[in-house]
């Protein structure tokens, strides 16, 4: 037995070297890789938590209409019915958070309306169009058309 | 008692052996994500865009960019006009500050012209998550490509790979950055900022897992197709009545 353990000196020498390599190897790994590594596929699992945590800035229309019912339903009774209320009003989720200390400014008629309405080929021919220039007469568009329902 | 080397070497390599274990076994057992309302499993992102209804306003990149901070001159989301004489010879494109503000309306009347958004196609076999050297870009598990950017180096490999042009370096954080199709909105019940604020619902936000979705119904209706679908990308946005002179 003595002298089994004394000639095979030279395998179980190395073995252990191997072994406390790989050991080594595990302690490192295991100190570098982040948690969770693998654990959906080859990324961190914790950055889809971190990319949740960004904030909201568009609160979305079913917000503002819980507290402004009455524009709501003059812009559902109108053409303007599918177009957003933050579209023409900006990213409004601190206001719909806070509504006292954040009062938004309203939007700039000027560019507002030929932002989407002013003449272009490329745009589709159902859509309504105006060559803003000769169709207003340099007048603003809101002397005219309601902008929540711009029927006139 | 005389310490000799062979002591040192096999104690020390059985405590390493014994911290190996403790630490591999931690790793796999892994503290557990707190519950959560929003289920990864059951969705499966990607949107529909209808090139006849896109009136080049350009109010989902103006959107996108006030929602996501996206730095000045880059873009995660844009507008292209194509304007394509007869028979396609090099269809003219053009996107002002990628149609931030729309566009100046065009002078031309005898060419065939129309609107296409572009955005991250989200490919479910994405080339740019192939190449990234250290996992920091991926598909999440609801079909969404995110960017890990604790863990992204800035190598750039996946702004090449993309076919689409969709993602930038950052150039404040040095890091890839890309559409996350509104990440922290979808996974709370809203829509993305771009689709929030399209007026006229050219471009939709979909859930192929969702059997009730309106994407069933549109890819069976409709003539659709996705960008450069020989490069198999898998990709998730698909458009309708796309014309043969896009790329
Ligand atoms: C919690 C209720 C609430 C929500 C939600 C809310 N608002 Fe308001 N909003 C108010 C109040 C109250 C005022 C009046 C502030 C004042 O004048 O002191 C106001 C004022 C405004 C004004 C300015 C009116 C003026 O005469 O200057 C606009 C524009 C507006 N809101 C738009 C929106 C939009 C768009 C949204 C959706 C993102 C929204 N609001 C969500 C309560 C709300
Ligand atoms: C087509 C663009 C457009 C949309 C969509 C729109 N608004 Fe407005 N809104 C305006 C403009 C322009 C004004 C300023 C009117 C003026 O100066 O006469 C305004 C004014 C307001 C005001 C100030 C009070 C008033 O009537 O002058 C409130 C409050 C308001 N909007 C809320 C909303 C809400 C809530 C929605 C969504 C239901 C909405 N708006 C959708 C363009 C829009
Ligand atoms: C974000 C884009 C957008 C903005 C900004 C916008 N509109 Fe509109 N507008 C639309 C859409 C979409 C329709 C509905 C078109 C349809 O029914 O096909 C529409 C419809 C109209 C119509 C009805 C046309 C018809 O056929 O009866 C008028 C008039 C109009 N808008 C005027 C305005 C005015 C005035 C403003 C500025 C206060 C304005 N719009 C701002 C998108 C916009
Ligand atoms: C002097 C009043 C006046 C002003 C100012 C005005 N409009 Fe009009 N608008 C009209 C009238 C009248 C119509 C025709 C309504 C109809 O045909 O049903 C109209 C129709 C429209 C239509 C529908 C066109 C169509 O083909 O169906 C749009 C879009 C429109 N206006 C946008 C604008 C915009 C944008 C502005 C601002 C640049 C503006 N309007 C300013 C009076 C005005």
């Amino acid at each position: 037995m003595q002298k089994f353990i004394r000639d095979s000196g030279h395998l179980i020498r190395p073995a252990i070297v191997l072994l406390a390599g790989l050991g080594l190897f595990m302690v490192i790994r295991a100190a570098v890789v982040p948690k969770g590594f693998g654990q959906y596929g080859h990324y961190r699992p914790g950055a889809l938590a971190a990319i949740r945590q960004h904030p909201v800035a568009y609160a979305g229309q079913g917000a503002c209409v819980l507290c402004h019912d009455e524009e709501g339903k003059v812009r559902a009774s109108g053409k303007h019915a599918h177009v957003a209320c933050e579209t023409c009003h900006g990213p409004l989720a601190k206001h719909a958070d806070d509504p006292g200390a954040n009062i938004p400014k309203l939007p700039t008629v000027a560019t507002l309306c030929v932002r989407c309405h002013e003449k272009d080929t490329a745009k589709p021919k159902t859509f309504p169009q105006v060559v803003s220039t000769e169709h207003s007469g340099g007048m603003a568009c809101n002397q005219c058309h309601k902008p929540h329902n711009p029927q006139l | 008692m005389e310490i000799t080397r062979r002591d040192i070497l096999s104690v020390g390599g059985k405590l390493l052996m014994i911290a190996s274990v403790g630490a591999t076994f931690e790793q796999i057992t892994g503290a557990k994500p707190p519950p959560d309302s929003y289920r990864m499993a059951s969705h499966w992102w990607g949107m529909i865009i209808d090139i006849d209804k896109c009136i080049g306003c350009g109010n989902c990149v103006h959107a996108c960019s006030n929602e996501n901070q996206v730095p000045k001159d880059y873009f995660r989301t844009w507008v292209e006009r194509y304007e394509v004489p007869e028979g396609y010879v090099n269809p003219r494109v053009s996107s002002p500050q990628g149609a931030i503000d729309g566009f100046p309306p065009s002078k031309q009347t005898s060419l065939k012209s129309f609107f296409v958004p572009k955005l991250c196609n989200q490919c479910a076999d994405s080339p740019c998550v192939q190449v990234c050297p250290v996992g920091a870009t991926f598909v999440s598990p609801d079909g969404v490509v995110l960017v890990d950017q604790d863990y992204c180096l800035g190598c750039r490999y996946c702004v090449q790979a993309c076919p689409y042009g969709c993602r930038y370096l950052h150039p404040e954080t040095e890091t890839v950055d890309k559409c996350t199709l509104c990440y922290h909105r979808i996974t709370q019940g809203l829509t993305t900022a771009c689709c929030e604020n399209c007026p006229t619902g050219a471009r939709q936000l979909v859930d192929f897992k969702n059997p009730n979705d309106p994407v069933h119904e549109f890819l069976r209706n409709n003539k659709v197709a996705v960008l450069k679908p020989n490069m198999a990308t898998g990709a998730k946005v698909y458009y309708k009545n796309l014309d043969g002179s896009v790329r």
